[in-house]
Parts: structure tokens; C-alpha cells; sequence
């Protein structure tokens, strides 16, 4: 990979160079790496890869959040509202059943319990209070199956913002009850019928949006991909998870687990868990989607993927030679995109963090299990985490400790497992 | 500039500035309607009275255009456009003897993946002026800047109403042959009528150059170039040539983008056609 890497590099930013050069092969130290860089790279990852016309809002959001991590009147106001509003801490669930038949201690984090059912909403809220603070008082997001979208138009009626929510034509069709609810919350869904018609086009179109009316609209993007300050900013406001849950295993097992696994499509719920733990001596584990097999369609992008630009970062991309993007495959709307977060990507070359891929019917094997052995049901996105610890038990000692981000619930998903299980509803 | 190489834009500019005129900048995606069209799109539109042409390098996600443009680039890539298919376009012209700027005008990810060296290493080979990177600005632009200037290459920067003085300033350090003003707040495609702003925005430009301008994304009309010609150095036709190109029969499309054109540039003085339509 350092290769390929190493023909594409572009910006020769010499800091971004030597952070690369001197990375390869090394662990990189302590809380967070200190990265990004003040453009927003990850070594040679990330940036801000969009039109001129944005680069203003872009400075603009940058020094805003600066401004409001600084504030305590914002931290206030978020930790008051994650807390009451949101449902948060959410708990730690010691997972018993499931430790059993894996021979490992199993520890949950249930950010299913949420408000609105996963993880999404905590960079959502956060990043509505932005927009306010910002004097914004219209707001667009792009969604794939529909959480992030739920949880945006949720946030706007919350803090009374207009709601503009871009989603493919596809995406609409498999997921009509959210876009029923984001219209019951009072956002506008608007349908995008161009390219692949799924997320990564709903994408494309909340962009174009922002690119026309940026002087007064905030872009609520639902996971640690797009310009600087993005990746970094959603990927704060997920930490809560992280810093949760090591406070919860401490009090609740006495130690630091020393695995921590996620489920990754852009890989909010991943690097949300993941950044606190950046430091310590633990094994982290970001498992992705291999579809139908990574031989065939899936969206793997971080197994199969190769460097690339897309949606105003560099990062690892699922394309084609000639630097097409290329459609992703999962049973998981969630998981259904061609790129991937730039500092996942620094973070698997950097060594630092490993990927592995499941298939959709490993998915499915991981959330019935859950179910039946729990009495949880996760979301599909979750099920790849699940699935993919079930596949290496073998590899695991009994006293290791496994904390696992069950990033969302399934209730959405059940037309999809009922479809995949040839059940008809 | 590379010692043998000649500064066609340079000399464009030279020249339409001593004719007091704005230079006439068509954009095609190469390789679109038939992947075999571009050549003679390109000496209909000299014929028509282009002074330089843009051809668009197709990408799967062009976040920066408008509903002309991506069905455009859709269909290019459906029909197995690839760099190399715009590259050959080029060489093809210029075996033809065409002597007009040749731009390519794409995004950044299909040049990555061409590999950047030899991108623009072929590109001076063939004949190409200059690239415009949409989604590249040049606070990423580091090496790719770096080798475009060596082999002789302008990199064309795009600056846009929202931009503030900084960005004005940054990009003016770092433009070569001519900078790109970005008329509206908004995406390509072709609009009724061009920003009210527009003029102060090209104003506040000019303040920290003495490079060409040039004004490109909604200009449709006559009289959009009337107006932009007095302000700035050229005119870049985008979506509503590519609309022309579009609603014409092949057999019919080399008349239509020379009575387009000339109608346009002013050298023939007969109604508008309206060819716009709004996205």
C-alpha cells in the first residue's frame, strides 16, 4: 500500500511528507496523535479537496468550532442536552451469554439506547448547536438509510432550524418508514435520482446545495468523512462514546478491555469509540462490509480500496483504475459507501488500528445471535462488529475483555432481514 | 514556461486584448455525445469563433456541475471515455494543425489515479495549455503545482464571489496564465440572467492581479458576453454549449455550434436562439 501511496502523493506539504515517510511501520503515540494538521491531513489523508466557493464556509466552520471548544457555555448546553435529551451515558452492558459461547469477557456499548437508536445523533446535536451559534438557520444533511437523516431533522425540530435531507432514490425506497418519520419530524426529504442513486450521490447533491446557498445554510455531514474540519470535528463529538466507555470499564471491570471493536462504513461510531483508547495498550478492530464477498460486490474500502479523493478528502476509495468511483455492496445502508474516513485510513497505515471485512450473511448470522442469545436487537451496520468477533473466537484468551460499540438498534433493518431471511412481513 | 514551448494563452490574451474583445471559451466533455465527437465539435467551434477550448475529463462524482454536465459526463464514461481517450483527442488536433489554448478541465481524483506525473508529463506531450482542477484549490495543489510548472504547464485557479480577500490574494500568488472567476454562488449549468454582483466581484479580483480573467458558469446569451466583455478578458460557455451540442442531430452539429457561437461572440448579428434551459 505504501506504494501505491507513494505514486499518488500530491501535496507535498513537507510536514504531511515526513509524518508520512517517518510513520511506515512505526506506532504512533498517545491520545489522538496530535493529527490533523492544521489543514486538516492526516499524513497524506484528509485536507480540503472542494471547490473554491466552499473554502470560505469551510475557515469559517473551522475557527467556529474552535471558538465554541473553547466556550464553556456550548459544552454546557451539549452535555446538558446529550444527557437529558439524548439518553446519555448510555450504558455499558456486560453481555453474558455471549461472552460464554466466545470465552471472553463482552462488554457493549449501547449506543442503541440513544435517542433515535444510534450513535448519529451526537455529532448531529452538537453540530446543530454549531449552526446556531453560527447564525445558520438553515440546515441540509445527506443520509443512506436514513439515521443520520432521522437524527439531523430531529435535532432541527429540537432547536427549530429548517431541514433539507438529500437521499437517493434507491435509498428511499428501502427505507420509507425513516423517510416518513424525517417528514413527521418536518424535513424536506429530497429524492436524488442521479449516479448510483444511494448515499454517495445524496452526497454529491448536499454538497452541490451547499456549494449555492453556503452563505446561510450549516451542512450537517453524519460521519468523520468530507473537508476539514469535518473528519476531526465528528470525530470529537463521537469521542463521548470512547470516553464513556472507559470510564464504564474501569468502574465496571477494574481494567482497559484490551479489545475494542466497530463496525465501519464512514466510520463515525469506529473513530468515536477508538480515539480515547488511541493511546493505551489495547487491540483495535474496525470491521467492514464484504457484501457478497470481496471478490464480488461489497464496500470494503479500507481491504480492497486504494487512495483517492472523493467528497472533498483524500482517503481510501473504492474505484476503478481509470479513478472512477466505484458503487459499494452491503445488506447495510449504513455501510453502502465507496469511501471511508481519512484518518481510518492514516490509522491502517499507520499499523495502528487493523480492518477486516464480513460478509452480509455473516452480518446477518452475528444480529440473529444477538437476538436470540441477548435479547438485543442491533442494528445491521452493529451485526458486522458481531459477526466478526464471533468468526475469530478462537483467537481470544479468557481474560481478555472485549468492549464492542453496538453502534444502533435494528429496528429499521427488519424489512431487510426479513427479505434476506425469506420471510415475508 | 519550458524554453521551446510556446504560451499559446499568453498570446490569446495578447491579442484579444488588443482587439478589445473577450476571448470566446467553449467547454465539450472529451469524448461526448460519441466518444469519436470531439474532434469535430472542436473545429466547428474555431470555425464558430472559439478562441480556446475547455474538454472536460468525465468523473464519476463532479460535485461542482450541474445537471448538464453530470448526464454529460455520465454518458461519456458509460460509452469508455478515459484519460487517455481526452489525451488522444488532444494530439489528434494538433496533428490537424489546430494552434488554439487547449484546456482540460476535470477533477482531481481520475488524474490521481492516471498518476499525476505522467498525467501531466502526456499532457504537455500532446499539446494541452493548461489544467483546471475543480476540487483542487491551491492550498492542496503542492507538488501537482510544482510539476505543472516545470513542464510548462499552466494550472488555471478558480476564484468565486464568496471568496474573501485572503483567498483572493492566495490564489493571485499562486495563478499562471489566467485566473477562473466563478460568476455566481452556485454550480454550472446556464442560467437566464448573470449575478448583479458580478462586476464588483471581478472588480475586487483585479485588485490583486494583472492576469487575464476569465468568467465562466451561467453564461448562456449574447448579452451575458456583451456584459462580461467589458469586465473581464474572457467567456467561458459551458452548459449552454453543451446543451446545443446535445439537443442537435449529428448530422446537424457543426452548423449549430458555428451559428451558436457566432451569434454569441457577436460576429454575426441575427436574434438568439434560445438554447438555455434552466437547471
Amino acid at each position: 500500500m505504501s506504494e501505491q501511496i507513494g505514486k499518488n502523493v500530491h501535496t507535498a506539504r513537507e510536514e504531511g511528507s515526513s509524518i508520512l515517510s517517518r510513520s511506515i511501520g512505526e506506532e504512533i503515540n498517545v491520545p489522538g496523535s496530535g493529527l490533523p494538521d492544521a489543514g486538516g491531513h492526516f499524513g497524506d489523508f484528509g485536507g480540503q479537496y472542494i471547490p473554491e466557493t466552499l473554502l470560505p464556509a469551510v475557515t469559517e466552520l473551522t475557527e467556529a468550532y474552535q471558538d465554541a471548544m473553547a466556550d464553556d457555555d456550548f459544552h454546557a448546553r451539549l452535555d446538558d442536552l446529550l444527557h437529558h435529551y439524548v439518553g446519555r451515558p448510555t450504558p455499558l452492558t456486560f453481555a453474558e451469554r455471549l461472552s460464554e459461547c466466545i470465552d471472553a469477557k463482552i462488554y457493549l456499548k449501547r449506543e442503541d439506547l440513544t435517542h433515535t437508536g444510534a450513535h448519529k445523533i451526537n455529532a448531529a446535536l452538537a453540530q446543530g448547536l454549531l449552526a446556531l451559534r453560527m447564525g445558520k438557520r438553515r440546515i441540509i444533511a445527506e443520509t443512506g438509510a436514513g439515521q443520520h437523516g432521522v437524527a439531523t431533522a430531529t435535532v432541527c425540530a429540537l432547536l427549530g432550524l429548517d431541514c433539507v435531507v438529500y437521499m437517493g432514490s434507491d435509498d428511499v425506497k428501502r427505507q420509507a418508514l425513516n423517510v416518513f418519520r424525517m417528514k413527521l419530524l418536518g424535513a424536506e426529504v429530497r429524492t436524488v435520482h442521479s449516479g448510483s442513486r444511494t448515499l454517495k450521490d445524496a452526497t454529491n447533491e448536499a454538497i452541490r446545495d451547499w456549494v449555492t446557498n453556503v452563505r446561510d445554510t450549516y451542512y450537517v455531514i453524519g460521519s468523520v468523512v468530507g473537508p476539514h474540519p469535518y473528519p476531526m470535528m465528528v470525530r470529537d463529538f463521537q469521542s463521548v462514546i470512547g470516553r464513556e466507555a472507559r470510564m464504564q470499564i474501569l468502574d465496571q471491570e477494574g481494567i482497559l478491555p484490551t479489545i475494542g471493536i466497530a463496525c465501519v462504513g464512514g466510520g463515525s461510531n469506529a473513530i468515536g469509540l477508538f480515539y480515547p483508547f488511541l493511546g493505551d495498550q489495547i487491540r483495535l478492530i474496525g470491521v467492514e462490509a464484504a457484501g457478497e464477498g470481496l471478490s464480488g460486490r461489497h464496500a470494503a474500502t479500507l481491504s480492497k480500496g486504494s487512495p483517492g479523493v472523493l467528497h472533498g478528502a483524500k482517503s481510501m476509495l473504492l474505484q476503478d483504475e481509470w479513478g472512477q468511483v466505484t458503487e459499494a455492496h452491503s445488506i447495510s445502508a449504513g455501510l453502502d459507501y465507496p469511501g471511508v474516513g481519512p484518518e481510518h485510513s492514516w490509522l491502517k497505515l499507520t499499523k495502528r488500528v487493523e480492518y477486516h471485512a464480513v460478509t452480509d450473511k455473516e452480518a446477518l448470522t452475528g444480529l440473529e445471535f444477538l437476538c436470540q442469545n441477548e435479547g438485543i436487537v442491533p442494528a445491521l451496520e452493529s451485526s458486522h462488529a458481531i459477526a466478526y468477533l464471533l468468526k475469530i473466537k478462537d483467537e481470544l484468551f479468557s481474560d481478555d475483555v472485549v468492549l464492542l460499540n453496538l453502534s444502533g438498534r435494528g429496528d429499521k433493518d427488519m424489512n431487510t432481514v426479513a427479505d434476506a431471511l425469506d420471510v415475508t412481513l | 514556461m519550458s524554453t521551446d514551448r510556446p504560451d499559446r494563452i499568453a498570446e490569446l490574451f495578447a491579442r484579444t486584448r488588443a482587439e478589445r474583445r473577450p476571448a470566446i471559451i467553449p467547454f465539450i466533455p472529451a469524448g461526448w455525445p460519441e466518444i469519436d465527437a470531439t474532434s469535430e465539435i472542436v473545429r466547428a467551434a474555431i470555425a464558430g469563433g472559439a478562441d480556446a477550448l475547455e474538454l472536460g475529463l468525465p468523473f464519476s462524482d463532479p460535485l461542482a456541475d450541474g445537471s448538464t454536465n453530470q448526464h454529460a459526463y455520465d454518458e461519456a464514461l458509460a460509452q469508455g471515455v478515459t484519460p487517455a481517450t481526452v489525451l488522444n483527442n488532444v494530439r489528434e488536433l494538433r496533428g490537424d494543425g489546430v494552434t488554439i489554448p487547449l484546456i482540460i478541465m476535470g477533477y482531481i481524483n481520475p488524474m490521481l489515479a492516471y498518476g499525476i506525473d505522467a498525467f501531466i508529463r502526456n499532457a504537455v506531450e500532446v499539446g494541452v495549455d493548461a489544467l483546471i482542477i475543480v476540487d483542487m484549490p491551491p492550498n492542496e495543489a503542492g507538488t501537482v503545482e510544482i510539476l505543472a510548472r516545470e513542464a510548462g504547464l499552466h494550472l488555471i485557479f478558480l476564484v468565486a464571489p464568496t471568496s474573501t480577500d485572503e483567498r483572493l490574494r492566495l490564489v493571485a500568488d499562486h495563478a499562471r496564465g489566467f485566473i477562473y472567476c466563478v460568476s455566481l454562488t452556485g454550480i454550472t449549468g446556464a442560467r437566464q440572467e448573470l449575478s448583479k454582483d458580478l462586476e464588483e466581484f471581478v472588480g475586487r479580483v483585479r485588485e490583486y492581479t494583472e492576469l487575464p480573467l476569465a468568467v465562466g458558469f451561467g453564461i448562456s446569451r449574447r448579452e451575458h458576453v456583451e456584459h462580461v466583455g467589458k469586465i473581464a478578458d474572457a467567456v467561458v460557455i459551458g452548459s449552454a454549449f453543451v446543451n446545443v451540442v446535445a439537443n442537435t442531430p449529428r448530422i446537424e452539429r457543426a452548423a449549430a455550434i458555428r451559428h451558436y457561437l457566432e451569434e454569441i461572440s457577436g460576429r454575426r448579428n441575427v436574434p438568439i436562439v434560445q438554447t438555455d434551459r434552466s437547471d
